[in-house]
């Protein structure tokens, strides 16, 4: 298995399958988001089930390794492709029209994603299971709200700031997206001249419906507060 | 009467490999529309001979398009503005009067400058040493038309073998990557009989010897096929993924 790492085909093969991984439980985890605008309770539910229990812990700790994976394998790619383009720079560069500009800014694009991955930890992991977690350590903990997901939802996002923050990070996803999708299927070698344009087709429409789904709550919640639902309370 | 146009070269000059270069500019006027590139430089070469000044060196031998010699970064483009083109077919008229014509080598950390435009590109020469051919038997010359093979595979693996070398993928990739050349290499033999028996052992030495060279890892931007001169498509590059993969699973 040392392809993984001593080639670069293989290198690209951890970042595609990394990178479809965390797609799908993208996908998943905003099937469950939407769940809160339609009913709260039904949502605090699902909260409760995923709440700190072993599935729900190893299901997490399984996430953060393919992240930690994907982006340590993006920075080695990224310094190796550096060096590859050689010291001197064109003085003059123009960019080709069928190339797409998220293709050429993927790292940066990942970089504002994980910024945004440890704000959103700490607006509610930290608050729930972490909480939940040290509770079973044996801390004295509030643990009246660790299943409260709808109310923190409404709380951060009656929050003009967090909901602008939150929707600059989904922006950043979509394009991240947009590329990442079809990349990683050719880096599989699922492609051909047939499905080129079906999986960039297929990118924008997965990127889009996730993006949809998680945004659809931040502008929800943010409408609902500035009607007088909840106060800003982050 | 043929239209001319005046214009302003900014050439990169560079005495040799370690030394450090730097832009020239030069004006030339009364340059035909209708002469090539290469000519245009010859132009420029003749009077900076006349000059008594080191003539500009670049790479150059067929001039129409087959050998894949010509190189040269213009304006931001390999091979320059037009399309599907290489530098020795680009013709003068796809400039205008009084444009600054910037002129570059390739810059890849595998393709070193020799002297001013020209770079060392043996590296694809490796690569193709490394399994880029196939394994026969002298003997009888075979009936060439003995072995079946599918008109889709023909037309598929003669496109990718159209790819003359030139290294233009590489230049115009952020990331350096020879993938293109691999790819449209390893895709001419893999899409034929004669060339399956080795395509395993063929993909791995490839793609191995272009890794140690020093080129980077492709990550499907998708510049090299929008630049080059014989529009080598990216989805072979999907086929060598392939075939490295199911290559190394079988290992
Ligand atoms: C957390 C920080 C992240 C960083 C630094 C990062 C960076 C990168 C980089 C540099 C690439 C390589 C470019 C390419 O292969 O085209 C890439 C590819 C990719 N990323 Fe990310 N990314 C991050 C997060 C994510 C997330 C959260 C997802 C999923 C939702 C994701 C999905 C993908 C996919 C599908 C690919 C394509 C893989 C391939 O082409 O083989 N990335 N990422
Ligand atoms: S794939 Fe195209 S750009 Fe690359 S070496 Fe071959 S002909 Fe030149
Ligand atoms: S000089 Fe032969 S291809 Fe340009």
């Amino acid at each position: 298995m040392t392809w993984l790492s001593n080639s670069s085909v293989g290198r690209k093969v951890v970042m595609g399958v990394t990178g479809a991984a965390l797609v799908l439980f993208l996908l998943f985890h905003a099937t469950m988001n939407v769940v809160v605008i339609f009913s709260p309770e039904a949502y605090n539910a699902i909260c409760e089930f995923l709440g700190a229990n072993w599935y729900a812990l190893v299901g997490t700790l399984g996430l953060a390794f393919l992240v930690v994976v994907h982006i340590v394998y993006a920075f080695i790619l990224s310094v190796q492709n550096y060096r590859a383009r050689g010291k001197e720079r064109y003085a003059v560069t123009e960019r080709q029209k069928d190339v797409e500009w998220a293709s050429k800014n993927m790292l940066v694009l990942g970089i504002i994603i994980v910024c945004f991955i440890f704000l959103h930890l700490y607006n509610f992991w930290f608050k729930m299971q972490f909480v939940e977690l040290q509770h079973m350590a044996g801390a004295d903990v509030d643990l009246s709200r660790v299943t409260d997901g709808a109310g923190y939802v409404r709380e951060l996002f009656a929050c003009p700031v967090y909901a602008v923050l939150y929707l600059v990070w989904l922006a950043a996803l979509w394009f991240h997206l947009t590329h990442g999708v079809w990349s990683a299927m050719h880096t599989l070698g699922w492609n051909n001249s047939i499905w080129m344009p079906r999986w960039k087709c297929i990118s924008k429409i997965v990127a889009t419906i996730i993006v949809l789904m998680f945004a659809a709550v931040v502008v929800y919640y943010l409408f609902a507060g500035l009607c007088g639902g909840a106060a800003c309370a982050a | 009467m043929d239209k001319t146009i005046n214009i302003k070269l900014k050439v990169w000059r560079q005495a040799g490999p370690k030394a450090k270069g730097a832009f020239e500019t030069y004006e030339l006027n009364n340059i035909s529309t209708d002469s090539s590139f290469l000519e245009m430089l010859d132009v420029l070469n003749e009077k900076l001979i006349s000059e008594h000044k080191e003539p500009v060196a670049f790479d150059h031998d067929c001039r129409e398009g087959i050998c894949g010699m010509c190189s040269l970064y213009i304006n931001g483009h390999p091979h320059g503005p037009d399309s599907g083109v290489t530098t020795c077919q680009l013709h003068m008229r796809k400039f205008h009067d009084g444009e600054t014509i910037t002129i570059e080598p390739w810059r890849s950390h595998a393709f070193p400058v020799i002297k001013d435009l020209m770079v060392d590109r043996r590296a694809y020469d490796k690569i193709m040493q490394a399994g880029g051919y196939i394994s026969v038997n002298t003997g009888g010359m075979p009936d060439a038309n003995a072995i079946p093979i599918a008109k889709k595979a023909a037309d598929e693996a003669m496109d990718a073998a159209s790819c003359i070398g030139c290294g233009a993928c590489a230049a115009a990739c952020k990331n350096g990557s020879a993938m293109l050349f691999v790819a449209a290499k390893v895709s001419q033999f893999a899409l034929l009989p004669q060339g399956k028996v080795e395509a395993a052992r063929r993909v791995k030495a490839m793609l191995g010897k272009m890794d140690e060279l020093g080129f980077g890892n492709c990550t499907n931007t998708g510049a090299c096929a929008a630049e080059c001169p014989k529009n080598v498509s990216l989805s072979n590059i999907a086929r060598l993924n392939r075939e490295f993969i199911c290559a190394k699973l079988k290992d």
